[in-house]
């Protein structure tokens, strides 16, 4: 894990270093202007969220299951930087909307639920600092719920009538802007070097205090 | 009564909307002062995530140098502890 994180953090530094240049020479969406590079961030922040919540979700089974202390490491971790993911988008959106909308939120599907999704990952990080004994377990079963909302967040936009726009434009971007995939999807690969970056570093935080745990736990036999 | 009220929702039925407001208008063609500067809140959005993960990992080095300072204070503690008096 060490043998990587340096290579990947000088990656990670130097790609975001770049992405403000790659962003700036993309094409101008046509109605929004300006304000619509912040999709640049925005959207990949949100890949990189999800991201996390998945990977809490499926440690915590995991864990739960068949009772790994290391899955519940990634679960913590994972959650932990999904929250963080998340503020990003949650704050990110609105800037864009108060100019793209012409105000800061709505409570339409997609935003409702996203910032559900949120706080469910903020309770399971309370449930984790202050649950007590069998929190861990607790705050597994939900991470396990939070994941299960997640294809709903993406879809809202496809079952319901919502204001945000649609989930086919990130797929469909190649076709209909080509100037603006390659700076999209360098972004993306950015923000997710970044998410496995964040949770190596995290996973060492919980195995050292594990191992500071073990080391407690000795010096009282 | 009845009369004046149905009058009164019939003129608001046949009023006219005020000119572009059934349709769409262009940013370019709004005055200046219903205009919202986008570069605020796009260098405010860039700004934010920055800001933010660097503070998300500045806050792992100092949880992880916390746990070390502990680790190292406990090694030496059942280190010394051991020592023979």
């Amino acid at each position: 894990m060490r043998r990587i994180f340096t290579p990947l953090t000088i990656v990670v530094a130097i790609m975001f270093a770049c992405s403000p240049i790659l962003i700036a020479g993309a094409p101008y969406e046509s109605t929004m202007g300006l304000i619509q590079k912040i999709f640049y961030y925005h959207v990949p922040s949100w890949f990189a969220m999800f991201t996390g919540v998945f990977t809490c979700g499926i440690a915590s089974i995991v864990y739960l299951f068949r009772g790994r202390p290391d899955a519940d490491r990634v679960a913590a971790s994972a959650a932990e930087i999904a929250v963080v993911f998340g503020l990003i988008g949650l704050v990110t959106g609105p800037m864009w909307a108060r100019k793209a909308w012409g105000v800061w939120w709505q409570w339409d599907a997609k935003l409702t639920m996203a910032l559900l999704v949120e706080m469910i990952f903020v309770g399971y990080l309370l449930v984790r600092k202050y649950g007590g004994p069998g929190s861990d377990k607790l705050a597994a079963a939900v991470a396990i719920f939070g994941m299960a909302n997640v294809p709903f967040v993406y879809e809202s936009v496809n079952i319901w009538r919502t204001v945000h726009p649609k989930t086919s434009v990130v797929p469909e971007l190649a076709r209909t802007a080509p100037g603006m995939a390659g700076p999209f999807w360098f972004c993306v690969l950015a923000f997710m070097l970044l998410f496995a970056l964040l949770l190596t570093a995290r996973i060492d935080l919980e195995r050292r205090r594990a191992a500071l745990d073990a080391l407690y736990l000795a010096e009282e036999d | 009564m009845l009369t004046a009220i149905a009058s009164f929702l019939l003129l608001l039925a046949v009023q006219q909307p005020p000119p572009g407001q059934g349709e769409f208008v262009p940013i370019s063609q709004l005055p200046p002062g219903d205009r919202l500067p986008a570069a605020p809140l796009l260098i405010a959005a860039y700004a934010f995530v920055w800001v933010a993960l660097l503070v998300y990992l500045w806050s792992i080095w100092r949880r992880i140098t916390k746990v070390e300072a502990e680790m190292h204070a406990l090694e030496r503690r059942s280190t010394s502890g051991s020592r023979p008096r």
